[in-house]
């Protein structure tokens, strides 16, 4: 076991330090927080609202993980398929689970430490206010697991091809489905021809429902084995994958 | 002593029989050349050697280890420079050697130690921080090799390791696998025979996927009449 964390650590640090490499990490972090900013002030109208919570931040971020998930994520596999360098990876004495999670651990905590990077909006809405600051690391708990959800997702695809922007169209688009899947207009179209179970089921695939919920600091038993066993299923079709298509 | 033992192997693609019943022994000290014209299954052949590949069917020891047993450990012996050279065009030289070395399982003053041999026998000192992606072809494919030889494997697979390189850089490579191959087992596909005749005790033609000829070099050249590229484009036509 010790062995087996030793190898996927390497392997994490290679992935983590690669976003840094280049001007990626450096773009990312700053649109992220210009974006997740400027939404929360601008479009969620933080301070015109009068309430002490961050429910004008957290609103944004199924929306913006639909676009920056797959931007972060579209590398992790179409690259090593590109350079050829998979043959070199997985030549080496190391297993495919190890390299999946290591890759997705990676982008996974990367996406961790720019969601850290917005808490100055957290500690203005301590000074502005009282707010419910469990409800708040609840939200941003949740937050963080539906960024896993997207990434697992666009890692498995970014498995499919070699082209990075082919595997970020089809991630955005396949994050879009899985998010829509809740809105209140696609429910209702659903709903005008479908049983009500098959509406429920569609519900409850939509991270934006159980996101939803979430943000209202709800973080039930569901929720939680929902999104983290979406996060297992991506990660298990992902090595399942790996060893399918690497040598196409 | 015996390192690689690979018996009746099969691989195809589809309809696209790529290996049909190759067999291949390496033992110490010997170094194997692995001729064929393009598409003939030489790196389809070094990919299942390597555990990239599983064979359709077929058995691979590495040193009696079943490879598709126990391909961890089996890999571990292994030293592989796959074709074309790859490696992560955005990490420096030495960072880049330091994660291969890491994942060979070196730790510490032994990591150290290979890396400042590999850097100093390889000829890559000057350019260890050098990232990658800036270097010529020659430095990348020395890369490549650093990569392979960075734990002292008993057994290194070449998938042309000279393709590209000029003929001084062809000289020093040819070279270097003369030196290390006193105590491993190599094998090398390469399309320059002149290379084969050059480093190579055992040569072996495919052609299709079938192993055509299969004999110590000297005893080819002592045989036939004429040289080995004669030899090639008669038995490959």
């Amino acid at each position: 076991m010790k062995l087996y964390i030793e190898k996927l650590m390497i392997i994490f640090n290679r992935e983590f330090t690669g976003y840094f490499r280049t001007p990626l990490a450096s773009i990312f972090l700053l649109v992220f927080l210009a974006l997740s900013a400027g939404m929360t002030f601008f479009m969620g109208q933080f301070f015109q609202r009068g309430q002490a919570d961050l429910n004008s931040f957290f609103v944004w971020h199924p929306w913006l993980f639909l676009i920056l998930m797959p931007a972060i994520g579209m590398r992790l596999w179409a690259e090593e398929r590109k350079s050829g360098t998979i043959e070199l990876l997985m030549t080496l004495p190391v297993t495919n689970s190890q390299l999946v999670l290591g890759k997705f651990l990676a982008s996974w905590f990367f996406t961790l430490l720019a969601i850290i990077m917005t808490i100055p909006i957290w500690i203005t809405v301590n000074y502005l206010g009282e707010p419910d600051n469990g409800v708040i690391f609840i939200s941003y708990l949740g937050s963080w697991l539906m960024a896993g959800c997207f990434l697992s997702l666009t890692s498995c695809l970014s498995m499919l091809t070699k082209n990075q922007v082919i595997a970020f169209i089809v991630s955005t688009i396949s994050c879009f489905i899985m998010v829509m899947a809740g809105f209140g207009l696609v429910l209702a179209s659903v709903r005008s021809w479908a049983p009500l179970w098959f509406t429920e089921v569609i519900q409850s695939f939509s991270f934006l429902s159980h996101f939803k919920r979430i943000q209202y600091g709800v973080l039930d038993l569901t929720t939680f084995i929902f999104f983290i066993s979406m996060i297992i299923i991506c990660i298990s079709i992902n090595i399942f994958l790996v060893q399918l298509k690497k040598a196409d | 002593m015996n390192l690689l033992e690979a018996k009746n192997l099969y691989k195809s693609f589809g309809n696209i029989n790529a290996v049909s019943d190759i067999s291949i022994s390496l033992n110490v000290g010997e170094v194997i050349g692995f001729l064929g014209p393009n598409g003939a299954g030489k790196s389809t052949t070094m990919k299942m050697l390597t555990g990239f590949l599983e064979a359709d069917s077929g058995s691979i020891e590495i040193k009696k280890i079943d490879l598709s047993k126990d391909p961890i450990n089996a890999k571990s012996i292994i030293g592989y420079l796959p074709e074309g050279a790859p490696s992560y065009s955005d990490m420096t030289v030495k960072s880049f050697l330091y994660f291969v070395g890491k994942m060979r399982d070196l730790k510490d003053e032994l990591l150290e130690k290979r890396l400042e041999i590999m850097l100093k026998d390889i000829n890559l000192s000057e350019v260890q921080n050098q990232i990658i992606e800036t270097l010529s072809k020659g430095y990348k494919r020395r890369v490549g090799i650093a990569q392979a030889l960075i734990h002292d494997p008993d057994i290194l697979i070449l998938d042309e390791p000279t393709d590209g390189l000029d003929p001084n850089q062809k000289f020093e490579m040819r070279k270097l696998i003369k030196s290390i191959s006193k105590n491993k087992g190599i094998i090398i596909s390469t399309h320059i025979l002149e290379e084969v005749e050059a480093v190579c005790s055992r040569t072996i033609i495919i052609s299709s996927g079938k192993v055509l000829l299969n004999k110590e070099t000297k005893d080819i050249l002592k045989n036939k009449k004429g040289n080995l590229d004669s030899i090639f484009r008669k038995i490959t036509k």
